[in-house]
């Protein structure tokens, strides 16, 4: 099972459409009206929520997939996708924060519904890691993540959708951009970031993906070539060791 | 709300973008720790394999 | 089904009923929380969002203490393998146990929310009471079926008690959010205000995508 086809190809186009993106948001993308140059800030924050959100949802049609067929390579792609996503929900959340700070002077602001859906998000899915650790049986822990991973996949949406009703009553957007339409230049530039962030999120999880099957198979081949005996037994892991 | 001059701004904007930065990279660098273990067993396993091969070319020698 | 499901709800009220566990110490706990809520806000007596989200995150917590002992007796005394060895429809038990939980929380809300309205409310709520009660029953609809799934999913792990509240109160939050915003208004110093039932319809909607979807997911949970 090769998971790193392709690898190669998608590696340069996030590095290329990553460079580009940079080069537009300070050589070409308008200073905003209202914050200037702080707005920047958007270009690199953004994205990283919109492909973070999408990761998360992705780990949980993954999941679906696993318990339907119970292929453990589902589950494994189900687990990497949700653990880049909360690297870069990290990445949201101090972004965020230095945004906030930036135009509003507080490190934290409970008016910027992407933010406060962000932290709870984060609070779930800091909970996948431990749930798998917990559970030794490999075959019970992947089910059980999936379960998880639906679930929590589902409830993403729905929180966006929440906090942003509630927080929109009583205070305006206080991070959006020019309020109302973008001009085409910030367009074009939010576009290019945002694939490139996709593309890097892909080209991570391929890495990932491969790196973790070569040690599974490695381990494999370690039985098949030394014996039972010359191989240390596996230890405790939240991440899938058979494929 | 009031946007705040360039020089005041720069360092936050740069500073988002190296948190950034510095997330993919340390990604990459426990990457590469994996990679580093991966070809460590690699060379234990082709040991292994030579040392077998070895073995089973000295007992065709006894053999003959 | 249905007779799978009132069989097993009829098991757990009967155990309720006999051993009295979990609905008084749900119930000590929330009067606990009011008295700690007054001294930690100084204050004596709360009104509009203030009372609203006392109550409501008070509720939560107590719902977290059911949620962890709804599976414990099958967890400990094998009644899992009972189960899974009778020829009956394994969601019946999700059925069962969230029908539970929720006749737990709303047991615990007939004392618990006449306490509150005597240690802490200010205005009387006497004429907002059944938008009240809309808002309590859906809630507790909602807490019941994320409790239900996550106190199944954690019930088989090693640290079942700490992380089912770790999954359940994010997962929970939109309840919090819809409640508290459609019970503010009634709780409002000058007599209740209008009241926003578009929260209703929020909290209708969480009970119903979560109720479906752990209605999908909850036998993966039971395989052996």
């Amino acid at each position: 099972m090769t998971f790193g086809r392709g690898l190669h190809a998608l590696s340069i186009a996030s590095a290329a459409l990553i460079t580009v993106a940079f080069a537009l948001v300070f050589f070409y993308a308008p200073n905003d009206a209202d914050q200037g140059f702080i707005q920047k800030i958007f270009y690199v924050h953004v994205p990283m929520a919109i492909v973070a959100l999408c990761g998360f949802v992705a780990g949980g049609v993954f999941a679906i997939k696993h318990l339907r067929s119970g292929d453990r390579a589902d589950d494994l792609r189900s687990y990497v996708a949700i653990h880049i996503s909360l690297v870069l929900a990290v990445g949201v959340l101090l972004t965020g924060s230095i945004w906030a700070r930036a135009s509003w002077g507080h490190w934290w602001v409970w008016d910027e519904p992407t933010l406060v859906s962000f932290l709870i998000v984060f609070l779930l899915y800091a909970c996948y890691q431990p749930l798998r650790f917990s559970i030794e049986d490999p075959e019970r822990q992947a089910r059980y993540a999936a379960v998880f991973a639906i679930v929590a996949g589902a409830f993403v949406p729905l929180n966006f959708t929440a906090v942003r009703m509630a927080e929109s009553l009583t205070h305006p957007r206080v991070l959006s951009t020019t309020g109302g339409a973008m001009p085409g230049e910030m367009r074009l530039t939010f576009l290019v970031a945002l694939a490139g962030m996709a593309c890097l999120f892909v080209t991570l999880w391929k890495y990932e993906l491969a790196s973790k099957s070569a040690s599974i198979q490695l381990r494999s081949l370690k039985r098949r070539l030394a014996g039972d005996d010359g191989l240390a037994p596996l230890n405790r892991s939240a991440a899938p060791q058979h494929l | 709300m009031p946007a705040l001059p360039l020089d005041d701004a720069g360092p936050y904007v740069a500073a988002a973008y190296l948190v950034f930065l510095a997330l993919i990279l340390i990604y990459v660098s426990i990457m590469a720790t994996k990679l580093g273990r991966i070809e460590r067993e690699i060379g234990e396993l082709s040991e292994l394999v030579e040392r077998r091969s070895e073995r089973s070319g000295e007992r065709d020698q006894e053999r003959v | 089904m249905r007779g799978t499901v009132a069989a097993l709800i009829r098991k757990d009220l009967q155990l309720e009923r006999r051993s009295f566990e979990s609905v008084p110490a749900m119930l000590m706990f929330s009067i606990a929380t009011f008295v700690l809520f007054h001294f930690g806000l100084d204050r004596s007596s709360l009104a509009g969002d203030l009372a609203a989200g006392v109550l409501w995150v008070t509720l939560l917590l107590a719902a977290v203490l059911g949620m962890n002992r709804l599976f414990l007796a099958e967890r400990e005394q094998g009644g899992f393998d009972g189960f899974l060895m009778a020829p009956v429809d394994r969601t019946a038990l999700f059925v069962a146990k969230a029908i539970v939980l929720f006749c737990f929380l709303v047991a615990v809300e007939l004392v618990a929310v006449p306490a509150f309205v005597i240690l802490l409310l200010e205005p009387d709520p006497g004429q907002a009471l059944p938008e009240l009660l809309a808002v309590l029953l859906l809630a507790d609809a909602g807490i019941a079926v994320v409790g239900t799934l996550i106190g199944a999913l954690g019930v088989q792990t090693r640290a079942r008690d700490l992380i089912v509240p770790l999954i359940a109160l994010p997962l929970l939050v939109p309840v919090v959010i819809a409640a508290s915003e459609a019970s503010a208004p009634l709780f409002a110093a000058g007599g209740a205000d209008a009241f926003p039932a578009r929260w209703l319809v929020v909290l209708a909607l969480y009970d119903a995508v979560f109720g479906l979807l752990a209605y999908a997911v909850f036998d993966f949970l039971l395989e052996e």
